[in-house]
């Protein structure tokens, strides 16, 4: 009801002549020498007065703050948008007008700045309430606080709940009641927002002192010099930072002192070439020291008299120990929280990068479990995947398209040269896995180099489409990226799609049957020899596809397959073989343990993956078969 | 059975010494320091860093071709040894390039001083300035020489005796090899392992003490001591690999299980074998970097070794000489063809740049000689002596997958 | 007769399937036993576990006087305590020759650096000579095992067998894919092999095992079934149920 009103009323008087707004006149006329050179202390009144005159007030201060507020000839202020001016009073365009812009510094566009986000607090319409409360969520100041309490009552739920955080959070900084921050802090506890951390810090900020006797102020709690975190070096340092000590001698100013001092090629009657024996040194020093030459430098002695009489504090910045008491409290909860939710998250990740294991090794997981062979290609066979990937991007410029197009598509060309590479090579060396190894490594750097050729060494794009562009974000800790969601969404089809393969379909039937036995299958009509080749295809189709998806996150090189074949391999050899059930463990083992690992030290990864091929390695020593063997006496063999 | 010499029994030994020694005399002979310089310095630096990695596929021969064990990690003993070698020659020349520039200054240095200079020049590249404490021996020759065999032996030791004990073999074990590897040269692309990161160690080609010699002499001495190490290690592998030691090893490959029921040590042969050929492997790579000047760990990326593993099979395994052959034609034919003086091939349309498909061609090459030449470059000289295998009538020869089948078995 | 080998109340199972159900048995030294039962009824596994190929669930077995538990060792340290083992399948090492197969199998230091060391010498190359005309080989020492006929092949690996000088020896069917006269041969061998140490027969051929004329033992479903002499176990129902037929 009030609303619309408000806004009519608003229209009205917008559309009045001139002199519309006395106040506002009244306020200039009196301020007008402390518009036009106005000073960050004194102009915060004023900035008040101004902004409690109506929505032209606000609109001069906001045109003050931008710096296109002129003054002219005859005293009028006059907003300036491009060629025209307008009277900030009347609201009356001015041609022609003779101007002199004013230009406040930043210290008083600060303050206008706040006044004017005060003052949109109590805008009636919630859209700008909602991005006066980012204002200052962004960047806050005691006046908000002040606006922020002062405000009515807030009638949007949503904006309600951000305006209390808002004001929490400007009350831990800025009030100055010790009760009110505690109760703003205790308002927020169990919050893992980056704000409300950031907000704990400057509270929970300790320094350290020395002091003969325990100081007035809000202790942590008294160092014990010779602690792992406080050595003795680090008293002896502090010591000499707060004056107490004279700075020890460094080795640099020694060695200076003593050039300094060459007389004869002695310093002090020591030969200059026995100075390369430090206690000669330190006995030239001394004697330079007792002669008056140098300044004298703390001895050892002195340093330990100084630590004696002297007891070391770790204190806070924040004098009240209420307050950094329920800082402390709310950090440790928030800590808690954020390592769980770091926790989650990491799942995700470990998820995400087990999906990309899974499809990059199931390929391979199926062609050694069927003929015991490890194709060294296959790293080339997903690279080959990704350029298809690429090929049909350039061909079919609508990324969604293009994308349903590229799966297909990858999976019949690398089905095609999987079926290739298994007629002309490895049919040959059947029942030979070493030779088949070395065969297919020709072939995969025969291949790396044909692409390197093709497409060149520079990395080519193949950008995924807008709707997978993006992430999922549940909160400042938790979040996800679409394609990653995808691809562990295209890992679980797979999963789906190759038992049903395996256990509904024919082809499945025979090739479980060669697996287990390929000379009982041979016999029972079935022949090996196409079996072999349809899987061998089947896994370097699924390598395609995988290609396409990684492409979609990772550079499409020629080196593409190199980076994920190591990793498919120990996937294979941890998870065991012959059994989809195993790929997938290992996939999960390895992805979450590359994730935990790097979570150690997130800033090196290369330590990350060299400790998960170490336990890959000692793993292989309490499950030489991998989680799940192959069981059976045919396994034994 | 009469006992002939060893020497004798196996004459192949003395053929392929005398061709390294006249071939170490040629190129002495037509070198810049020694003779009329028809061969550059730079040539003669190939022809020596050539017959180390000879050396290596010797060793490789000595695990794949004898044990059959297909190890795809071996260039990580081979730069192993390179590193070790690489920290004393780092390390000593840095230390006279400090100790003279600390000359300049009035005072003379203390020790402290001394090392704190050359751990600033040698780390200051990776942002640190404190000796690791994998240097600690670097200041010595002797030690650091030691080291060189040690290190990598003791590697392959623990390695081996983890996986044989637990008798992963086959395709497993040559992943897990290579597994081995990539760990290693990961390890040492961290900057805070102590070995300079990606930076790696360089300048090796600069001997300490020997500023006085020229690199056109030192890379004749080097070419004679990689012939020498060639020729000292075939010799050995050769003893190693005949008379019963090298007839238990060749059953291991053929049978495992069966050697077993024998009553042998199975994981105890393959294990000395290993660690002897790791050594052997160190100390090429020791003779190599040198000659290279420079190391970095992607030296030890596991494409390396399967390289190894290719010029062994080009060049036939299960035989020494073979290794040989295959590293030297293999690796020499790279160079020359990746070094862009090979001519262009011009077909219409298109011209063959050797640079660009050099790769291609070695790869297919590579297929095509396991598919129909298992024995590789040295199956011609049993054609040529007229040597047939036994008849086998195609079976394996051994119930293991991976065995050797007939038609490229041969001791 | 104190038992050279004593194997007690063993069990495995394969995947759920009891291989060996709770088995007994005993060989006494210089004893020939024959072990015969239907397919599936143990007889190899049995054979893996003495010789430490396959550990059993539960029971233990013990070897030698003073008996030692053979299910801490593995299979080679078991070779080298004196249980040789004859497989199904020759399996002798085709690329080598004769000569190199039986100079392997005899009985000397079995740790890399002993081999190492190890040159010929007289005695050995006589005792080469020897085994290999023993098991009529003599002509054939210089060719590669690879080469020699089905039949020479498990006289090889019966002659590397002798060679290992082993106190108890498990032949698995040694008279398959061979001829009558072979067989006849073969019987002999074993025989006056068992004068010296125990020796255990997996057959099928009930012809072969009454001509070697000891004790019987019959496994069924992985444990013992009847014991005895030929004659006796062939007229035990069970026997006759499970195995023989009607």
């Amino acid at each position: 009801m009030i609303r619309p009103l408000i806004v009519l009323l608003l229209t009205l008087l917008s559309a009045l002549p001139a002199s519309a707004n006395p106040a506002l006149e009244a306020v200039i006329a009196r301020n007008l020498d402390q518009i036009e050179k106005p000073s960050r202390r004194t102009v915060e009144p004023l900035v008040a007065e101004i902004a409690a005159t109506g929505p032209e007030g606000l609109a001069l201060l906001s045109a003050w703050a931008n710096r296109s507020l002129g003054v002219s000839d005859n005293g009028r202020l006059l907003i300036v948008e491009g060629d025209s001016a307008t009277d900030a009073v009347t609201g009356q365009p001015v041609p022609g007008a003779d101007l002199t812009m004013l230009r406040p510094n930043s210290g008083v566009r600060g303050v206008i700045d706040s006044a004017l986000v005060a003052g949109e607090i109590s805008s009636p319409d919630p859209a700008r309430r909602a991005s006066a409360l980012a204002s200052i969520a962004r960047d806050g100041t005691a006046a908000h606080l002040a606006a922020l309490r002062g405000a009515p009552p807030e009638a949007d739920p949503t904006l309600a709940q951000q305006r209390e955080r808002a004001t929490n959070l400007l009350a831990i900084r800025f009030d100055t009641d010790p009760a009110a921050r505690v109760a703003a802090i205790n308002g927020l506890a169990g919050d893992v927002g980056l704000d409300f951390r950031a907000a704990l810090n400057p509270l929970l900020a300790t320094t350290r002192i020395a002091a003969p006797a325990e100081p007035q102020a809000n202790i942590v709690r008294e160092l014990t010099v010779g602690d792992s975190d406080f050595p003795k070096e680090a008293a002896i340092a502090l010591l000499t930072t707060q004056g107490v000590l004279q700075p020890r001698l460094t080795p640099a100013d020694q060695r200076n002192a003593l050039a300094a001092n060459i007389v004869n090629g002695t310093v002090s009657g020591i030969p200059v070439a026995d100075l390369s024996d430090p206690a000669a040194r330190d006995r030239a020093y001394e004697a330079l020291e007792a002669a008056g030459t140098v300044p004298p430098a703390a001895t050892d002695a002195e340093a330990d008299a100084a630590l004696a009489a002297n007891r070391f504090f770790e204190t806070y910045a924040e004098p009240n120990p209420d307050v950094t008491d329920a800082a402390r409290a709310a950090q440790v909860r928030a800590q808690v929280r954020l390592a769980a939710m770091t926790g989650i998250d990491l799942g995700l990740d470990a998820l995400s990068l087990a999906s990309i294991y899974f499809l990059a090794a199931i390929g391979l997981a199926i062609t050694f479990g069927v003929m015991r062979v490890i194709n060294m290609a296959h790293g080339e066979f997903i690279m080959m995947g990704a350029y298809t990937g690429y090929v049909v991007q350039t061909l079919i410029p609508n990324r969604t398209l293009s994308l349903v197009a590229a799966l297909p598509l990858a999976f019949v060309v690398t089905f095609g040269a999987g079926v290739i590479l298994y007629r002309l090579v490895i049919r040959h060396l059947a029942r030979r896995p070493l030779e088949t190894l070395l065969a297919t490594f020709g072939v995969s750097i025969a291949l790396q180099q044909l692409a390197k050729n093709i497409f060149g060494t520079q990395a080519r794009p193949l950008t995924a489409p807008a709707w997978l562009e993006g992430a999922i974000t549940i909160n400042d800790v938790i979040s996800i990226s679409s394609i990653r969601v995808a691809i562990f969404v295209l890992a679980l089809l797979f999963l789906g799609l190759f038992l049903f393969i395996m256990k509904r379909t024919r082809l499945g039937l025979e090739v479980r049957a060669v697996t287990q036995n390929p000379g009982m299958a041979a016999s029972m009509g079935i022949n090996p020899d196409r079996i072999a080749m349809m899987t061998f295809g089947l896994g370097s189709g699924i390598a395609g596809i995988a290609g396409v998806a990684i492409g979609l996150f990772a550079q499409v090189t020629s080196e593409l397959g190199q980076q994920y074949i190591v990793q498919s391999f120990m996937t294979v050899v941890v998870g065991g073989v012959g059994n989809i059930w195993g790929t997938l463990a290992g996939a999960g083992l390895i992805g979450i343990l590359s994730k935990v690992i790097e979570s150690f030290n997130p800033s090196n990864t290369l330590a990350a993956q060299t400790f998960m091929i170490l336990f890959i390695i000692i793993f292989i020593q309490f499950r030489p078969r991998g989680i799940i063997p192959q069981r059976g006496r045919a396994a034994e063999a | 059975m009469t006992r002939k010499p060893f020497i004798l029994r196996n004459p192949s030994i003395l053929v392929v010494l005398a061709v390294l020694a006249a071939f170490t005399l040629v190129v002495t002979a037509l070198s810049a320091a020694y003779g009329n310089g028809v061969i550059p310095t730079s040539t003669v630096k190939v022809l020596g860093k050539t017959l180390c990695l000879a050396l290596a596929a010797v060793a490789m021969d000595l695990v794949w071709g004898y044990l059959g064990i297909l190890s795809l990690g071996q260039m990580a003993f081979f730069a192993l040894g390179g590193y070790l070698i690489g920290q004393w020659l780092m390390y000593a020349r840095t230390e006279g390039i400090v100790a003279a520039s600390l000359a300049q200054n009035p005072i003379p240095p203390t020790a402290q001083e001394l090392q704190e200079g050359v751990a600033n020049q040698i780390f200051g590249v990776v942002g640190s300035a404190d000796l690791p404490l994998v240097w600690s021996f670097a200041h010595s020759l002797p030690l650091q020489l030691l080291l060189v065999v040690a290190v990598p032996g003791l590697l392959a030791l623990v390695f081996g005796w983890l996986a044989f004990r637990s008798r992963v073999n086959g395709v497993y074990l040559s992943i897990l090899t290579q597994a081995m590897t990539l760990a290693l040269a990961l390890w040492l692309f961290q900057n805070d392992s102590g070995f300079r990161g990606n930076n790696g160690l360089s300048g090796l080609q600069n001997i300490p003490g020997l500023d006085a010699v020229d690199q056109a002499t030192l890379s004749v001495w080097f070419l004679w001591a990689s012939a020498l190490a060639l020729a000292l290690a075939y010799v050995l592998a050769a003893w190693v690999v005949s008379g019963k030691f090298g007839s238990v090893v060749r059953a291991i490959r053929d049978d495992e299980t069966r050697v077993r029921f024998l009553g042998y040590p199975v994981e105890g042969f393959k294990l000395a074998v290993f660690t002897l050929a790791a050594m052997i492997t160190a100390i090429a790579g020791a003779l190599y970097y040198p000659q290279a000047g420079i190391i970095n760990p992607a030296e030890l990326m596991p494409i390396a070794s399967i390289y190894l593993a290719v010029w062994v099979a080009i060049g036939g395994r299960g035989r020494l000489y073979g290794a040989i052959i295959g590293a030297v034609v293999v690796s020499l034919l790279s160079s020359w063809f990746t070094g862009g003086r090979a001519p262009a091939i011009r077909l219409p349309g298109y011209t063959v740049n050797w640079v660009d498909w050099w790769q291609v061609a070695l790869g297919i090459s590579f297929v095509l000689v396991t598919l129909f030449a298992p024995k590789g470059i040295a199956g011609l000289f049993d054609w040529l002596a007229g040597a047939l295998p036994p008849q086998r009538h195609g079976r394996d020869l051994g119930p293991d997958q991976g065995a050797l089948q007939e038609g490229e078995a041969k001791a | 007769m104190s038992a050279l080998l004593e194997v007690d109340s063993i069990s495995v199972s394969f995947d759920g399937f009891r291989a060996i159900n709770n088995l007994s048995f005993n060989i006494g030294e210089a004893e020939l036993r024959a072990v015969i039962g239907p397919n599936g009824a143990g007889k190899t596994t049995f054979m893996d576990i003495v010789t430490g190929k396959t550990r059993p669930d539960k029971g233990d077995v013990k070897f030698g006087t003073p008996s030692k538990s053979l299910l801490k060792m593995n299979e080679a340290q078991i070779a080298r305590e004196g249980v040789g083992r004859k497989f199904q399948r020759p399996t002798v090492f085709e690329d080598q020759t004769v000569a190199e197969n039986l100079t392997m199998a005899l009985k000397a230091g079995r740790n890399p650096f002993a081999v190492l060391g190890w040159r010929p010498s007289k005695a050995s190359v006589a005792r080469v000579a020897d085994l290999a005309a023993e098991v009529g080989l003599a002509a054939q020492v210089a060719r590669k095992a690879g080469e020699l006929s089905h039949g020479q092949k498990q006289w090889l690996e019966i002659g590397m067998l002798l060679a290992q000088e082993p106190r108890l020896l498990l032949v698995d069917e040694p008279a398959a894919g061979m001829t009558l006269a072979e067989r006849e041969q073969t019987t002999a061998l074993l025989v006056r092999l068992a004068e010296t140490r125990a020796v255990v027969v997996v057959e099928h051929d009930m012809d072969f095992v009454r001509r070697l004329n000891c004790k019987v033992t019959v496994l069924h479903q992985g444990s013992v079934l009847a014991e005895g002499s030929l004659d006796h176990v062939t007229r035990n129902p069970d026997v006759i149920e499970v195995y023989l037929g009607r």
